[in-house]
């Protein structure tokens, strides 16, 4: 089990490492429209051909995994932090403040997401930048997102915070900051990383989805969700290759969870 | 009797036709009324077309004016009055006889102002009301407070409805009846046996026992089925599907030719809108929007994103509309060194790459269009790198359909946008409710008080004038130079116009597909299934 985890961080780096320099491995910017060559097949020139405006499928590729893999993990981020703090709040207060936080937290869950999310989009400023907009969706996403994480982080907190090391530490004097940094947050933390890496793969499938949509990142900024949309349509039997964007997101997706540590879903 | 019927099914395989058929198709949504008056929405308006009798009807293929429930009609008192005779003989599916005072409580209900009827909206002058009255059981008289142009045309949309029908909607006088609809599922529609029309050899009409309509909003999975044989129509297929259905199943694959709708994009110009004052100043300025409208590759989205199976526009009227389209205004040409030139000659400059305006502003805006159309988001992709080559940045948006209606009707906050028209009829009226500045639906600036420019003032005259008179030429003058100034001026940067991409099973006998709504069943009643012996699929 622990070859297949170290094969799949190895994949996950050189994903990462083929995303941050795509100008190496391509021949041309992921926006240039080679109009001449539209959905070319393979070539030398075009390794995994053209989409229908006759821009290099590599390319894209390349910089939609650079979009999704660095906006991912800062959304994951960001309702990690949401959910620290929400989660930890009412985990250590309890009472009305508790009941509040989780009333919210029930709140966020049982909104459609997706509706709230094509809403809110709908309501932002329209001049801005293909780059800005990746960002605000993914900021959308990690603000959105802090609910469920929030309600594990609760729980954990609540368990600590009844435990005979609190307790000891209560009794010896400990002030509440300090209870707060040196005692629950290193034992809250794998709680936290835990959900952070199950929020990475969650909110790529949902960018992915907003795409699908027609309202994830927009052109001609390529994110995954905006080349999965490609496959619709496609003449699959013929051209295999439109496909690429869905095997990569898969392997990125399936190798997030490998290397997730097992004993972190316990709490 | 055994005779009888063995000569029966010998006559049915050799002329080769399925006995007990029923027609399939897709609609792509839920019909969202069944009350012919209200139907607004194409999956309706195809129920509304196929199950109720009209007057008259515009023949899709011709494109003129055919006796339907009127055997014939006669426009007098200089095109204000319409006197129609009626067909005789003709009964409802309830069995009562249908007469002029059918038509007379149709047009009651239709221009019943509670009822907020979008047909009735064709009839509605400022005038005064369209009046309708029974002379006799088979003639009726319809004067309009004016003479009207093309009234004729305008019978083809008003279902005829039962007097006496003691519940509505009630069964029309169409080819086809209601028999059962499953919400979001499917509609079925029966033969009607009450239908009054024979073919040229004397047999009822329609010769299709049924017709299965399928709500199917996947266009990849209605292309599968139709591909298995399950569906014998699809109507309005994308270019990328047609390509594909072209290479597998070419004598399937149908493209009638440019259609009446036009894809095109226009600047937000209205005073009320929140743009900076800056923005505003570029969009009213012509020399900007015809610098524009020289940059876009009008050629390049008809060959890339619409696989050559569209023309580029040279405005609202496509070249298949040949009684108004004036040949004499003509696209505008890819030339972007003009472009360069003409906005530096209002006041542009390039700096590093970037457009200016005189301010020393970026020139930087959005253009909006709908979420979820791939031919509208490549087109604007390509808008976008064709703009960049003159220092432009495009910021795409794409917005769901409500929230769009809402930025351009309602908040005007927006500065561009990208969109198409379906033109349904091929009068230049149809384009009244677009092009009057008094308009709520006028593009750049609606709802205008007054004109607020000289050649929208001219342009609301000559739309007039062309409505108020019954004379031909006199109407063909004044749209020719409404397009004309429409190409000067450049307020809507017309685009292009797509062509009727359609399939037709060749499991069918008898359709055939038209540029014009409905596309491939226009003639459904015409339509025969062959027999799988005959060479259906």
């Amino acid at each position: 089990m622990k070859a297949v985890r170290t094969v799949a961080m190895v994949f996950l780096i050189l994903i990462a490492v083929s995303a941050v320099k795509p100008e190496w491995w391509t021949p041309a910017q992921y926006d240039t429209q080679f109009r001449d060559a539209p959905d070319a097949p393979p070539s030398t020139r075009f390794l995994l051909g053209t989409d229908s405006l006759g821009r290099d499928r590599l390319s894209r590729l390349l910089h939609g995994t650079r979009v999704s893999l660095v906006l991912a993990p800062a959304a994951a981020l960001l309702s990690c932090l949401v959910a620290g703090a929400l989660g930890g709040v009412a985990g250590l207060a309890g009472g009305w403040l508790d009941r509040a936080i989780l009333a919210a937290a029930d709140l966020f869950l049982s909104v459609p997401w997706l509706f709230l999310l094509l809403m809110v989009r709908a309501c932002l400023p329209l001049n801005v930048s293909p780059m800005h907009s990746a960002a605000i969706t993914f900021v959308l996403l990690g603000a959105l997102g802090w609910a469920a994480p929030a309600r594990v982080v609760r729980a954990a907190v609540r368990q600590l915070k009844d435990s005979d090391f609190v307790f000891h530490a209560q009794a010896a004097g400990c002030r509440a900051r300090r209870l707060l940094w040196r005692q629950l947050m290193p034992n809250v933390a794998p709680v936290l990383l835990a959900q952070f890496w199950v929020a990475v793969p969650a909110y790529i499938l949902a960018e992915a989805t907003l795409g699908m949509l027609g309202l994830g990142v927009s052109e001609p900024l390529p994110s995954w969700g905006g080349l999965l949309r490609e496959i619709e349509g496609s003449a699959l039997g013929s051209q295999m290759w439109v496909l690429a964007p869905a095997f990569l997101l898969t392997a990125v997706v399936g190798s997030f969870r490998l290397i997730l540590p097992r004993e972190d879903y316990s709490v | 009797m055994k005779r009888v019927f063995w000569l029966t099914a010998a006559v049915s395989l050799l002329a080769g036709i399925a006995a007990g058929a029923e027609l399939r198709f897709a609609l792509h949504d839920d019909p969202k009324t069944f009350d012919p008056f209200l139907a607004a929405d194409e999956p309706a308006e195809a129920v509304r077309y196929l199950t109720e009798g009209v007057l008259i009807r515009i023949n899709r293929l011709t494109q003129q004016p055919e006796p339907e429930l009127a055997s014939s009609w006669k426009i007098e008192n200089h095109g204000a009055r319409i006197v129609f005779h009626l067909r005789s003989g003709v009964k409802f599916p309830d069995g009562s006889p249908f007469t002029s005072a059918d038509v007379v409580e149709t047009f009651h209900r239709l221009l019943d102002p509670a009822l907020h009827s979008p047909i009735a909206d064709t009839f509605k002058t400022d005038k005064g009301a369209v009046q309708v009255r029974a002379e006799g059981p088979l003639t009726v008289i319809v004067d309009f407070p004016a003479p009207a142009a093309g009234m004729d045309r305008l019978f083809d949309q008003v279902a005829i409805v039962s007097a006496q029908a003691t519940q509505r909607p009630a069964p029309g006088l169409g080819a086809f009846l209601v028999a059962e609809r499953k919400a979001g599922v499917s509609i079925l529609l029966k033969r009607n046996p009450a239908y009054w029309k024979h073919d040229a050899d004397g047999r009822p009409l329609p010769r299709v026992d049924a017709i299965h309509l399928d709500i199917e909003q996947n266009r990849d999975l209605e292309m599968l089925r139709f591909r298995k044989g399950e569906l014998q129509f699809i109507d309005k297929l994308t270019p990328d599907l047609y390509e594909r259905l072209a290479a597998e199943i070419p004598a399937a694959a149908v493209d009638a030719g440019p259609t009446l709708d036009s894809e095109f994009l226009w600047f937000n110009q209205s005073p009320r809108a929140p743009l900076p004052d800056a923005t505003k100043e570029w969009f009213r300025s012509t020399a900007f929007r015809q610098a524009l409208s020289e940059a876009i590759n009008r050629a390049d989205l008809c060959r890339v994103v619409y696989r050559g199976h569209a023309s580029p526009a040279a405005g609202p009227v496509s070249p298949t509309n040949k009684l108004w389209f004036n040949p004499g205004v003509r696209a505008t040409a890819f030339d972007p060194g003009d472009a360069a030139k003409r906005l530096a000659g209002a006041g542009f400059r390039l700096d590093g790459g970037v457009l200016r305006d005189q301010h020393g502003n970026a020139v930087e805006f959005s253009l909006i269009t709908n979420a979820g159309s791939k031919t509208r988001e490549r087109m604007a992709a390509m808008i976008q790198q064709d703009l960049a080559r003159l220092g432009i940045k495009l910021n795409i948006v794409t917005l769901d359909f409500p929230s769009l209606i809402e930025r351009m009707t309602r908040t005007l906050n927006y500065e561009a946008c990208l969109l198409g028209l379906v033109n349904v009829d091929a009068d230049p009226s149809e384009l009244m409710n677009v092009l009057l500045s008094s308009a709520s639906n006028h593009p750049w600036n609606p709802a205008q008080k007054s004109p607020e420019t000289p050649w929208e003032a001219e342009i609301d005259r000559l739309m007039l004038a062309q409505a108020a008179t019954a004379d031909y030429r006199e109407r063909k003058k004044s749209f020719d130079r409404v397009q004309e100034i429409l190409h000067e001026q450049a307020p809507i940067l017309y685009l292009l116009h797509p062509n009727a991409l359609s399939a037709i099973s060749t499991q069918v006998a008898g359709a055939k597909a038209t540029p014009f709504f409905p596309h491939t069943f226009w003639d459904a009643e015409h339509v025969t299934l062959k027999s799988r012996a005959a060479g259906g699929l």
